[in-house]
């Protein structure tokens, strides 16, 4: 099981937070900064593995994170999860958001919380990992990116003159 | 109208969106706060609007808000609101915004149970995703109950999509409604084989989730996975199953034995890391299970040693992270094949990456031997040296405490060398393991006698250096050292060079600054020091040094007189009126060193840590008694209830112990005084782990037997310390033998550290004192381990620890939609669906029964049999698609007429799949073993009573496969009603397996073998024997009243010639017709399918359709065939008389003892009852007879009475209460068509009276 995906810059912005057992909010951010904590402190070159975030779930947990430029993914996984697996779960994730943004940077994730979620959800549903192969997931994610765009409405008219 | 859409959106024009909202926080990076604040009270403003995309755009703002850690749970009915908006692009704001802050304790979430139900049935696959993927995140117990038969119908919707989200949240679904886990889970299960690989691997995670938290549930499904792991190319699958292998094997070790063939080959074959280390992991997992060490299996170990070590020299951190974890696991059981790569580990402790140190720190602890230890201790201390963060530093230092202290000081060949390491570590700042040195400075001291001086020295020296340890913070950890040190000095203080000096140390006013537990310990060890130093001043003339030594304490002892610590105190005023006395009598000049010293003698000796536990209780005593009457609620009433209740019980109690402790406490409480009076100083709470002192608080307790076993008995001293004496001797012996032999060694080793003269010759290989128990702990005797034990109660897995093999019970459904839950159902439906559990229940542990008896047989056969099973598996699963073309000479595909699949026979199939050798992969499939049939009619030859000499047993068999031939043919043909039939054509001719399982519960003699094959009618060419008939009958419901009636007739040809165009006619009655095939008269005969060439014996089986069943029928029969010899051939005829009992209308039934229970108190059946005498089997076997022969099952028995039930083919229940004694039975038998139960009841009575 999934616990946790977390998306936060280098000095420790939340980007997006997905949490898969119920916190408070205060908690929420507490365990965004102790993760921080415990991952910006390591070296590039070391493994991407680091055991007990003491807040979620104890000490079966473990994270697993990747570092692209100026955004830290991490993912909080039990041990029924294969660390290799989740590894390459971050990067079809993040290929992923790469060819649905066309070229993702940080300020893709900031203004377009939703679609991230949106995206995340065609690969991670309640902490299982429901689709790896990333062409499905493009294809169920510009499905529904068509459906809404047919459905035409002034919320989504260009506001670029603000 | 439109006109107020057109006002809301010119609203919505000076609305932010959420990229405004961003924006807007990223230019007010200073007053953040304030602006958001400002933001929210716009949104509340925008959610009072009519316009749902207003609110739709307020609640995505939200949603952004909520990610910085604002509690947006104010909007949770606006958010409802959104999600319940018809346009796709909403719902699907309102479900992300429900899915990040909805939880269980939000009141509204019971609001969007019917507004979910809508989207999940919604013609839009989005909607139905959408609802899903949110349900997924919030789903409470409620909505669970409520929509998990709306989730269980997605679970076989026509896309994929939607199929692998329904598979997916049902795992979410049990764990709040656990309920509908056994319900759900034949779907679930169905999915593995899913055609979408999607889907498939949803439920493989799902169906691996589960059985992680209760794998036993589980095992019954390895086959499956198996197969799923054998055939399946998708990698995530594949490590969901292997990971689910690795929690299965340490429950069925044979488990493991099956999986390493096929996990081997996939660690060769496979090119991605990640499937590679979790095979090699589940490897692992297996060789632990099989921890008695296969031979056969060191392969497989350096296999996967072998892999690690590729991964650990791996530049990828992380393999070289996993590779160490894994080697860890394997350390435990095979420690000899990690050893060999000692050097990789080391050079990982020099990884820049703490992980990965860390982790070979783990594994280090596996590698030492007396060779390496100080070498691999002196790299740690090096790193100990250089390691920055505590963290990292107190595992090391643990790390080498563990290494060097386990298994018993194994590794140690010199303490002087380990006692100088952990003096070193003492110089470790903040470490929080101070307690840990300490205790084991003091274990080696107390154990190892010949350290002790050495010991003592440098514990002086720590004293001395107090300030050092105790200098810089007060919570500083490593002073618990001074703890040891000073009792160490104390206790052992005649090997001081200088115990006057270390008294000084001992009493500094900075003694006063550490912790009340270590001023104690000081201020008591301070005394022993003073004794000690009495003595030796003693000799001499010059009594100035002893009276300044007084003098110093008089001086000194009152700070901590003054000590917060009660303990401190008492010590300490103690010690003081002592030494006060001392100094008036040293005044006078009297001697007095004799008894100050004789205060501390004695030697403390370590004893067992878990000694105390194993004090048996003396008999007699409970302790649970009251040693005084409790005191009664009030006073007054004190005296009365008393002598109502509670009478002299608990006196007996009292007044039987002391009888019979009364001499031996008496002994032992003499015994017991002569030692306090040796050993008066009890030190509280010694870390250490001899702490059990015998203190004086325990004095009744007989601590004294310790164990029965020791021989010898030393007057004024414990048990314990005989036990130890014992050991210590035979230490001594040890110890002499192996001086001689490692002299030379310990030449080489020693000369680090110290003086070669300062210790005594045997110092370095010495063994320690006494085993201490590391590895086992001990638990009581009686105490079971419990599976629970570890289990947290609130753990919600712990709910789905659900038996998932037990077929469904009528109750288990999920709630469907209703208002209130029906409850009532019809009696038939009730009937039917209860009739199916128990009978495969009964299936499987009949096929248990086969199994017996397959291993009664010789070994080839069984071999054979195994084969047979396989193949016949693999024929009824194709089955379930197309009908196979089965080559008629394959006679063992024949046996196909095996039960169908059901998920209790697999449990025992589990057995059987794991019993068989390994195979190639390809051929192991899931087997079921093969049916009754093969044992029933193999038991014709010895059985049948009335059958002629000349059957011979070749004969038999041949027939059997003949006629397993033609089963199958049948089946063929009844493809459509194929499940139904399975059923009691299995009961039909398993009956007598039935009965056994029945009635030899507890018997354990022998049924005699039945057989249900009658000869029908024979002349000098063929002989037709009937097998008893098997019912088809139709439930369709579109003729209810007619039933239709298979008879099976074996067909042998006892002459020398060729028997063919048989033709098999009977005269139909009113009741009982023959069918024949379409366009024929009612005259025609039906051509039997085969010819007989000479001593060859078939099958045919003939429908028969029945009108009214009450009453038994006859019918006469013509056999017609052509006898067809070398020159010629001959038309002849063989009449016959068909005869259908009652009996023969009975399908056995399986019946729970409430549904019998109910149909008894129904009052809708009629009575009758038999009486036979002179029977004189035993009953078992009376009970197997009616089951085989009349089709009953046996509800429930109790001694020698028993309730049997069957059923009718047209529905009529018959239910027989069988009672015996002395040769009488007596049946009650109950029935709601009395007219059948009179014959049912003349057919038992005929039944027995053959006998």
């Amino acid at each position: 099981m999934i616990k946790a995906i977390l998306i936060f810059n280098n000095h420790g912005k939340p980007r997006m937070s997905k949490f898969y057992e119920h916190y408070t909010e205060d908690t929420e951010q507490q365990i965004i900064r102790e993760t921080f904590h415990l991952v910006s402190k390591r070296d590039e070159n070391v493994c991407n593995f680091l055991e007990g975030g003491l807040l979620i779930g104890g000490s079966e947990n473990k994270l697993i994170y990747r570092h692209y430029a100026t955004l830290y993914f991490v993912f909080c996984v039990d041990s029924s999860e294969s660390e290799l697996g989740i590894l390459d779960l971050i990067q079809v994730f993040v290929e992923t958001l790469d060819k649905c943004f066309e070229n993702v940077c940080e300020l893709d994730l900031i203004f377009h919380l939703d679609k991230v979620h949106n995206i995340l959800a065609e690969m991670v549903m309640g902490g299982m990992v429901l689709e790896t192969n990333m062409s499905e997931i493009i294809t169920q994610v510009e499905a529904q990116g068509k459906m809404e765009k047919s459905e035409t409405f002034v919320f989504q008219c260009p506001r670029q003159d603000r | 109208m439109a006109l107020k859409i057109v006002k809301g959106s010119i609203d919505r024009m000076f609305d932010k969106n959420l990229q405004d909202l961003v924006r807007g926080i990223r230019n007010h990076k200073e007053d953040e706060a304030k602006y958001i604040s400002t933001c929210i009270d716009e949104i509340k403003q925008e959610l009072k609007q009519d316009n749902i995309a207003v609110k739709a755009n307020a609640v995505c703002k939200l949603t952004y808000l909520q990610m910085l850690g604002y509690d947006v749970s104010w909007a949770a009915f606006n958010i409802v609101e959104v999600m319940s908006s018809s346009k796709f692009t909403f719902k699907r704001i309102g479900y992300l915004a429900a899915s990040q802050c909805f939880h269980e304790g939000t009141d509204v979430i019971m609001l969007t149970t019917n507004q979910i139900r809508k989207d999940l049935s919604s013609p839009n696959q989005y909607d139905t995703g959408v609802a899903l993927t949110g349900l997924s995140c919030f789903v409470t117990p409620d909505l669970a109950r409520d929509l998990a038969n709306d989730i269980m119908t997605l679970m076989s919707h026509t896309k994929p999509y939607i199929r692998k989200k329904a598979v997916l949240i049902m795992y979410k679904v049990f764990l709040k409604y656990p309920e509908s886990l056994r319900p759900a889970f034949p779907r679930l299960k169905e999915k593995l084989e899913d055609p979408d690989p999607g889907v498939q691997s949803a439920a493989v995670n799902v169906i691996c989730e589960l059985a992680r938290r209760n794998p036993k549930n589980y095992l019954s499904l390895a086959p499956l996975f198996f197969k799923l792991m054998t055939s399946s190319t998708n990698n995530w699958v594949l490590i969901k199953i292997i990971k689910l292998f690795g929690a299965l094997t340490p429950l069925e070790p044979r488990l493991g034995k099956k999986l390493i063939e096929p996990l081997t080959n996939l660690i060769h074959s496979t090119s991605a890391m990640s499937l590679l280390y979790e095979c090699v992991n589940t490897v692992i997992a297996v060789l632990i299970s099989l921890s008695s060490g296969m031979p056969n299996h060191s392969a497989s170990i350096q296999l996967c040693v072998q892999k690690l070590r590729i991964l650990i020299e791996d530049s990828d951190q992380n393999l070289k992270y996993l590779g160490l974890l894994a080697m860890s696991k394997i350390l435990k059981t095979h420690p000899k094949s990690v050893q060999s790569h000692k050097d990789l580990i080391l050079q990982c402790l020099d990884d820049k990456d703490e992980s990965i140190r860390l982790r070979a720190l783990d594994l280090l602890y596996g590698m030492v031997s007396k060779k390496n230890l100080m070498e691999i201790v002196k790299k740690l201390m090096l790193h100990v040296d250089k390691a920055e963060g505590t963290t990292y530093r107190d595992e090391l230092l643990t790390k080498i405490i563990d290494i060097c202290s386990q298994s018993n000081y194994q590794y140690i060949t010199n303490f002087e060398w380990y006692i100088s390491i952990l003096v070193e570590l003492t110089r470790l700042e903040g470490t929080r393991h101070g307690h840990l040195i300490a205790s084991q400075m003091l274990d080696v001291a107390i154990r190892v006698k010949a350290i002790r001086g050495f010991a003592v020295a440098q514990m002086a020296t720590l004293l001395d250096n107090a300030h050092l340890l105790t200098g810089n913070t007060q919570r500083n950890g490593i002073c618990e050292v001074l703890y040891a040190a000073a009792w160490i000095c104390g206790e052992f203080s005649e090997h001081l060079e200088d115990p006057m000096q270390t008294l000084e140390a001992m009493l500094r006013p900075k003694v006063a600054t550490l912790p009340g537990h270590i001023q104690a310990v000081y201020v008591q060890n301070a005394a022993k020091l003073f004794a000690t130093v009495l003595q030796k001043h003693e000799g001499e003339t010059d009594s100035q040094a002893a009276q300044e030594t007084s003098q110093l304490l008089i001086d000194r002892l009152p700070l901590f007189v003054q000590s917060a610590n009660l303990e401190v105190q008492e010590r300490a005023s103690c010690i003081l009126q002592l030494v006060k006395y001392i100094q008036k009598l040293q005044q006078k000049n009297v001697e007095v060193a004799e008894e100050v010293t004789a205060l501390f003698a004695g030697e403390l000796n370590p004893v067992a840590p878990k000694a105390q536990k194993k004090v048996p209780i003396p008999e007699g005593l409970d302790l649970d008694a009251w040693i005084n009457e409790p005191p009664s609620e009030s006073e007054s009433e004190d005296e009365k209830p008393k002598a109502v209740f509670a009478k002299e019980e608990p006196k007996h109690y009292r007044s039987r112990n002391t009888e019979v402790d009364e001499k031996e406490l008496a002994r032992r409480r003499e015994v017991r005084k002569q030692e306090q009076a040796n050993n008066p100083f009890y030190i509280k709470a010694s870390p250490s782990s001899q702490k059990v002192y015998d203190a004086p608080g325990v004095e009744h307790i007989p601590v004294v037997q310790i164990d029965l076993s020791v021989p010898l008995k030393v007057p004024g001293m414990p048990m314990s310390d005989q036990y130890l004496k014992l050991e210590e001797e035979r230490q001594q012996k040890e110890k002499a033998e192996r001086k001689k032999k490692e002299k030379k060694k310990k030449r080489e080793k020693r000369g680090k550290g110290r003086k070669a003269d300062s210790g005594p010759e045997s110092e370095e290989d010495i063994t320690p004192a006494q085993h201490v128990d590391i590895v086992t702990e001990e638990m009581p005797e009686n105490a079971l381990p419990s599976d629970d034990d570890d289990k947290d109660p609130n753990d919600p897995h712990r709910a789905l620890d659900i038996d998932l093999d037990k077929p469904l019970a009528d109750s288990e459904k999920l709630p469907v939609r209703t208002h209130r839950p029906e409850v009532l159902k019809s009696p038939a439906e009730d009937r039917v669906s209860e009739s199916v559990p128990p009978e495969t229940k009964k299936k499987s542990s009949k096929e248990k029964k086969e199994k017996k008896k397959d291993k009664e047989k010789d070994r080839k056969r069984s071999k054979e049999e195994k084969k047979k099973k396989k193949k016949h598996k693999e024929v009824e699963e194709e089955l379930l698609e197309s009908q196979p073309e089965e080559p008629v000479q394959s006679e063992e595909t024949k046996e196909a007429a095996a039960p169908p699949t059901s998920t209790s026979a697999e449990a025992s199939d589990l057995d059987f799949w794991l019993s068989s050798a390994p195979v190639p992969p390809a051929a192991q499939e899931v087997t079921v073993p093969s049916s009754a049939v093969e044992t029933s009619s193999a038991a014709v030859p010895e059985s049948e009573p009335d059958e002629p000499k000349d059957t011979e047993p070749e004969d038999t068999k041949s027939s059997k496969h003949k006629k397993k031939k033609q089963k199958k043919e049948k089946e063929e043909k009844e493809k459509k009603k194929k499940k139904r039939h399975h059923h009691h054509h299995h009961h039909g001719e398993a009956g007598g397996e039935d009965s056994v399982q029945n009635g030899t519960v507890e018997e354990e003699e022998p049924l005699p073998p039945m057989s249900n094959y009658s000869v029908l009618a024979e002349n000098s060419f063929i002989k037709m024997m009937r097998e008893d008939a098997e019912q088809v009958y139709d439930i369709q419901g579109n003729h209810q009243d007619e039933s239709k009636v298979v008879v099976s007739i074996i067909f042998e040809n006892k002459s020398d010639s060729f028997l063919k165009s048989m033709e098999f006619n009977v005269l139909d009655s009113l009741n009982s017709k023959l069918q024949r095939p379409e366009g024929a008269g009612p005259h025609d005969g039906l051509t039997v399918p085969f010819q007989l060439p000479p001593g060859v014996s078939n099958e045919a089986r003939f429908v028969f359709s029945v009108q009214s069943i009450v009453m038994p029928q006859k019918l006469k029969g013509t056999l017609t065939f052509i006898v067809k010899s070398d020159e010629s051939s001959t038309h002849e005829k063989l009449d016959f008389k068909l005869h259908f009992t009652c009996t023969s209308y009975l399908i056995t039934t399986p019946c729970y003892s409430d549904a019998y229970a109910k149909l008894l108190e129904s009052g809708d059946l009629k009575g009758s009852s038999l009486r036979l005498e002179g029977i004189n089997m035993p009953f078992h076997h009376l009970l197997a007879r009616i089951c085989f022969h009349h089709h009953f099952s046996v509800v429930e028995r109790i001694d020698s009475c028993a309730s049997m039930y069957s059923r009718s083919i047209q529905g009529h229940h018959v239910c027989l209460l069988v009672k015996t004694s002395d040769q009488t039975v007596s049946i009650d038998a109950k029935c709601d068509e009395p007219s059948l139960l009179g014959n049912v009841l003349d057919e038992l009575k005929q039944t027995f009276s053959k006998c």
